[in-house]
């Protein structure tokens, strides 16, 4: 199987500190893949590099199925190539409509000219009345996405990212401050997800990671650990001593 | 998507309006109730409030705070002044020489024209830049393109390096000022500080000015329905969206696939040309422009008149300029009786500046959405009074509270 996504030798210094050091990782077309690691490990380095946010030292990244490297290209253009990102933070417009959010991100023609003449189509709003039902949120597309509470925004952030349809999702820390019952389907719609593209899940909740049921990476100090099943990788000892055994 | 449809109702309202404005003005000239230069104040008025549009579409909408977009409205006059000036010369040396019995010659004629423009700066010939100056077609062309490129070229360069905030702001100051130095100079071949005179006198028009004004006056109510309408089309649809999500936060609007600084560069180019346009229909009412124009204090106003209108809706932005710039031409006119203070007098021509300062700064403070705000008040849409903090996360719970009150 080849690789969606490859990142190999990466590395990154910020003033001389190594958040990324000469990291390799892989994903295929429709695999879901946690990321574990205590803080500061460079998890979310790791998607800024692969979004185009930073510019890596050396090493490259490439995606797709003709290998492009994403290292030239722009945040938008990589966004375009079919890679969508969820933030640490929930980031939603929140001074404009779930409605209009979800139309911002559908996937669609993104220059100022075709923007320009956009006009919806029945297809269109039937796939944003579905996204939002998926989430939640199907009787809310009115209101402004500021009123939402934390996790419905962080599920509009999801439906978001599935409306663009990426090839290849980014989920950062997804279920920081929701409630069991939030997390329990966030697992869900994510382990959904995943089964036709791939899908990066960065997550410090290990009973989380345990419901998502993949393989699982380790990074410490910028470079990958370990790598392999949940049971797999707590088993390993320096795993333990460096990110369980705190705990 | 009905023209009836509540989210198209305050553009109707504002046709309303003007129209009924336009007739009203119109009769009232009719029947001599308002003076000629009064119908030509109202007219140049309008033009401000078009290029308040534009700048509401571009800082209300987009973010982009531009403090040189009169530059643009400054060069779309001098553009419309040059064929102005330069027909109306043409005219006069024609109807000169013709005096003399023989026909004249081309080469005369030219030659008798560079002098009347420019024996004022001590030269004779015609500067290149005055090339298609003989064509009004070809002068219009480059009310639209020189504006145009210069604000695509200036665009490109600031926003590739993603110069923002009030790093842009400095530097369209520094755009517009450097514009007014250079057009200070006699050799800029736009006639130095004299500028370019005699506007008001339309080529070939016998017509006397009671009716040119009306005519102007009448294109610009035109020109602003145009572009209220299509401005109002742009930002009820998409594209408004996303100006307003790059407002918002850009850099997440760059990870949903949009090429932010193409979107910028778009807005800021559109608006210039929509401000050179308002600055072509004005300055043939205003009869005279100058280098001083293009002072950096005039976008400035261009921005308080916006802020005080309230920005990020269009009618706002009307109501400002058109408030703000017939209240200054009052004050300034030097009608308004003077106040007796006991230590001394109060002049409102001095002292007017000052009344502005204030109103910004109260306007900043205590209603930042300026008088558009008070429709808000009016429909009894309430938002939230966070002192400009950002909607923060964990907070929704308080947010929906805040919304019912
Ligand atoms: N822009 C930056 N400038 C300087 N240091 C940074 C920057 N971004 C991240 N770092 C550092 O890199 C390390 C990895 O950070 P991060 O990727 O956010 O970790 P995490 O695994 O917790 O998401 C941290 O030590 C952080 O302080
Ligand atoms: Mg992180």
């Amino acid at each position: 199987m080849s690789a969606l996504l490859e990142v190999s030798g990466v590395t990154v210094s910020f003033d001389g500190f190594r958040a990324i050091n000469n990291l390799t990782f892989a994903i295929g077309a429709a695999e879901l893949r946690a990321i574990i690691g205590p803080n500061g490990a460079g998890k979310s380095t790791f998607m800024d590099i692969v979004t185009g946010k930073t510019r890596p030292d050396s090493g490259s990244v490439t995606f797709g199925e003709k290998s492009v490297s994403l290292l030239k290209l722009s945040e938008a253009q990589i966004a375009r190539a079919g890679i969508g990102r969820k933030f640490q933070r929930p980031t939603v417009f929140e001074d404009q409509t779930v409605r209009e959010n979800l139309t911002l991100a559908l996937k669609a023609a993104r220059s100022p000219w075709a923007v320009l003449v956009w006009r919806k189509s029945a297809a269109d709003e039937a796939r944003i009345v579905t996204l939002a039902e998926q989430v939640g949120l199907g009787d809310r597309l009115e209101q402004k996405a500021g009123i939402l509470s934390h996790g419905q925004k962080q599920w509009l952030e999801i439906a978001m990212l599935l409306a663009q349809e990426p090839k290849l999702l980014l989920v950062d820390e997804p279920a920081a401050g929701m409630t069991l019952a939030e997390r329990e389907k966030t697992t869900e719609l994510l382990v959904d997800i995943a089964k036709t593209r791939a899908v990066v899940v960065v997550e410090h909740d290990m009973d989380f990671v345990r419901r998502l049921n993949c393989k699982v990476t380790v990074l410490h100090e910028g470079a990958v650990l370990a790598e392999g099943s949940l049971d797999h990788v707590t088993k390993n000892q320096t795993v333990i001593d460096v990110y369980l055994g705190r705990g | 998507m009905t023209l009836l449809h509540p989210r198209h109702r305050s553009a109707l309202v504002f046709i309303a309006c003007l129209a009924l404005f336009t007739i009203g003005v119109t009769l009232a000239a009719q029947f001599g109730l308002v003076s000629t230069s009064f119908v030509k104040t109202l007219g140049k008025t309008l033009c401000l409030c078009l290029a308040a549009l534009a700048m509401d579409l571009l800082w209300g909408y987009a973010g982009i705070l531009s403090l040189g977009h009169m530059a643009f409205f400054a060069l779309g006059g001098y553009m419309i002044g040059m064929w102005l000036m330069y027909a109306r010369t043409e005219e006069i040396v024609v109807a000169a020489l013709a005096n003399g019995g023989l026909p004249a010659t081309p080469e005369e004629v030219l030659q008798g024209i560079a002098t009347q423009i420019f024996g004022v700066v001590g030269a004779s010939d015609l500067p290149a830049i005055w090339s298609f100056a003989h064509s009004l077609p070809l002068q219009l062309a480059l009310v639209v393109a020189v504006p145009g490129v210069l604000a695509l070229v200036f665009g490109w360069l600031a926003f590739r390096s993603r110069v923002t905030g009030v790093y842009l702001s400095i530097l369209t100051q520094a755009m517009t000022l450097a514009l007014a130095l250079y057009l200070f100079q006699n050799d800029s071949g736009l006639r130095g500080n004299n500028g370019l005179s005699g506007l008001q006198n339309l080529p070939g028009v016998t017509a006397g000015q009671d009716a040119v004004s009306l005519w102007f006056f009448w294109a610009s109510a035109a020109a602003l329905v145009v572009a209220y309408l299509g401005l109002h089309a742009i930002v009820s649809g998409k594209f408004g969206s996303v100006i307003r999500a790059i407002r918002d936060d850009e850099a997440r609007v760059r990870f949903l696939g949009y090429s932010v600084e193409g979107y910028k560069l778009f807005v800021f180019t559109l608006t210039a040309v929509i401000c050179a346009l308002a600055g072509a229909l004005y300055y043939p009412q205003a009869g005279i422009i100058n280098p001083a124009e293009l002072a950096p204090i005039a976008s400035i106003y261009l921005a308080v008149w916006v802020a005080i209108g309230g920005r990020g809706r269009l009618y706002g932005a009307v109501i400002g300029a058109a408030l703000v710039s017939l209240l200054s031409s009052w004050f300034t006119g030097g009608r308004v009786p003077s106040i007796p203070l006991g230590f001394g007098t109060l002049h409102w021509v001095d002292w007017w500046l000052v009344l502005l300062g204030l109103t910004f700064v109260c306007v900043t403070l205590f209603a930042p959405k300026g008088i558009g705000g008070l429709f808000d008040r009016f429909a009894g849409v309430h938002s939230p009074d966070r002192k400009g903090a950002a909607l923060g996360p964990d907070q929704g719970a308080l947010m929906e509270q805040e919304a019912k009150q």
